[in-house]
């Protein structure tokens, strides 16, 4: 681990030019005598993209659920903007790896939906739900129901409805992993320009290394049984240079060789 | 497209009904009449109102029955499909009720209850009703863990998620369910009047099988298959109004 960017992290040592948007203090959690997380403590700044990356069983998408306040922590806590998390909140949203719509709604009605239970009236409801359609390249499929859709144009609908209810914090459990490959290039490049305009934290959950490296202002990586953070690692050059030119750049490529040979070990 | 559908209907009908017409014919049974013979049956008895009047005694039963079992049906079907307890307190009823050799029970509920209306609408619920909770119960079970998950992220109330998310994903199975509870309520309509008290179309097809006019007996016969099915059409209407986007199943798959 000789590489400068990539530093040893023990429990919260955070930059203390971050303000952090989300803190993960402590947090364990237990399947029954399954240790799923063990006291695991996390930072994500405000404004920037962290990704938790690890083998599969590593525990990120527990994690993600726990900050959710989809599961309950068996111990700690997690803060977001300073407030203790008790349940889900409208400071979260979250997209889902199998996009999760209602087949039964149109897109307009999948999208709306977040603001709906938040009880916004329907007109104003669509009016939004108009916009982030549009936003993420949908628009004119407003009346389609879900089925009509590809895989890719489905997961647009899951971060529209995400991005309708405007929370700070956005988590995304592993959104690209069930479309193409050429269409999930188009989304991380897609993802990188909505973190430059819109003023959200993202937590983004992948077993993809490139992915992570391409996407992420920073990186945890976890390690298994039972789930620690093993690393945290911040790429300082190439986030500035462009999307085309990032897979080219050196830093990129040493980050990815780098998280692999520390992964390796763990991959069954 | 539309037309293609009706005609491949209107052409399987043909096919059925000149089979049958044939099978008349031939005869394959002294006791099997013609097409021909018991629609003019059924053309007679409509004219003479006499299918009205056994309709009047007939529906009563059955549209109680079934409304019974539909409401109550997929009440309890959530209710056990949402909560453990209530899964282990009355599945198995409803399993030996689905399970039950009812003409042979029939006698007990005469018993119990009389000879009158309650006894058929009875039947008619132990006909409908298991099917219709096995099938709530078991669609409720399975919904989708990840729309939930959304609904819950999304800050949908437990209502809302029940109301929004639950029923309508369960939906597709419950309309099945609803479909082949209300048909087995039909032949339960039928069984009661047979087995406890001869009235309306079971008194047509009691009365005239005595006496060997057998096209009556069909024509009675067909036509409660026939409300049975224009009937079921009238639910499938009425599901693809409702639940739209359903009819191609779900997003994940």
């Amino acid at each position: 681990m000789a590489m400068s960017p990539i530093k040893e992290v023990t429990a919260q040592t955070t930059p203390m030019e971050f303000e952090s948007a989300v803190s993960v203090r402590n947090i364990s959690k237990n399947y029954g005598d399954v240790e799923a997380l063990r006291d695991m403590s996390l930072e994500f700044p405000r404004g920037q993209l962290t990704s938790l990356l690890g083998p599969s069983g590593c525990g990120k998408t527990t994690l993600l659920k726990i900050i959710a306040g989809l599961l309950e922590p068996t111990s700690g806590q997690v803060e977001v903007n300073g407030k203790t998390v008790s349940g889900p909140g409208k400071d979260r949203a979250f997209v889902f790896q199998d996009f999760a719509l209602l087949p039964w709604a149109t897109v307009i009605r999948n999208v709306a939906f977040g603001l709906e239970m938040r009880g916004v009236a329907a007109s104003e409801r669509e009016a939004i739900a108009e916009k982030y359609i549009k936003e993420v390249g949908l628009a004119g499929f407003e009346q389609s129901y879900p089925h009509e859709l590809s895989g890719g144009m489905r997961q647009r609908v899951g971060l529209a409805r995400a991005l309708a209810v405007d929370s700070d914090v956005l988590l995304m459990d592993e959104p690209f992993s069930a479309v193409d490959e050429q269409t999930r290039r188009k989304f991380q490049e897609d993802l990188l320009n909505l973190v430059q305009i819109e003023n959200k934290t993202f937590i983004f959950v992948t077993h993809s290394i490139e992915e992570a490296v391409y996407v992420s202002d920073q990186i945890a990586i976890l390690l298994p049984r039972p789930s620690r953070v093993s690393e945290i690692i911040r790429p300082s050059s190439f986030r500035d240079k462009g999307v085309d030119n990032i897979r080219r750049d050196p830093e990129y490529l040493d980050i990815v060789d780098n998280i692999w040979a520390s992964l390796r070990g763990y991959v069954e | 497209m539309l037309n293609r559908a009706l005609l491949l209907k209107l052409l399987s009908a043909v096919v059925l009904f000149g089979a049958w017409e044939i099978a008349g014919r031939i005869p394959v049974s002294f006791a099997f009449p013609t097409f021909l013979e018991s629609m003019t049956a059924l053309f007679e008895m409509t004219m003479n109102g006499m299918m009205f009047e056994a309709y009047s005694e007939t529906l009563r039963p059955l549209a109680i029955g079934i409304a019974i079992s539909a409401v109550l049906g997929i009440a309890i079907g959530l209710w056990v499909g949402l909560n453990s307890f209530f899964d282990w307190l009355f599945s198995p009823i409803f399993i030996v009720m689905q399970a039950a050799p009812l003409a042979a029970l029939i006698p007990l509920l005469v018993l119990a209850y009389g000879i009158g209306l309650t006894s058929k609408v009875i039947v008619v619920c132990i006909m409908a009703m298991p099917v219709i909770v096995l099938n709530t119960s078991g669609a409720v079970r399975n919904t989708p863990e990840s729309i939930k998950e959304m609904g819950q992220s999304f800050l949908a109330s437990k209502t809302s998620i029940l109301l929004r998310i639950v029923i309508p994903a369960a939906s597709p199975v419950i309309f099945a369910g609803l479909r082949l509870g209300i048909s087995a309520g039909f032949i339960g309509a039928i069984l009661a009047e047979l087995k406890i008290t001869p009235t309306g179309v079971g008194d047509i097809i009691t009365y005239s099988r005595s006496i060997a006019d057998y096209p009556s007996m069909y024509a009675a016969i067909f036509s409660i298959i026939l409300l049975a099915v224009l009937f079921l059409n009238l639910l499938e209407k009425i599901e693809k109004v409702l639940f739209k986007g359903n009819q191609r199943g779900y997003v994940s798959d």
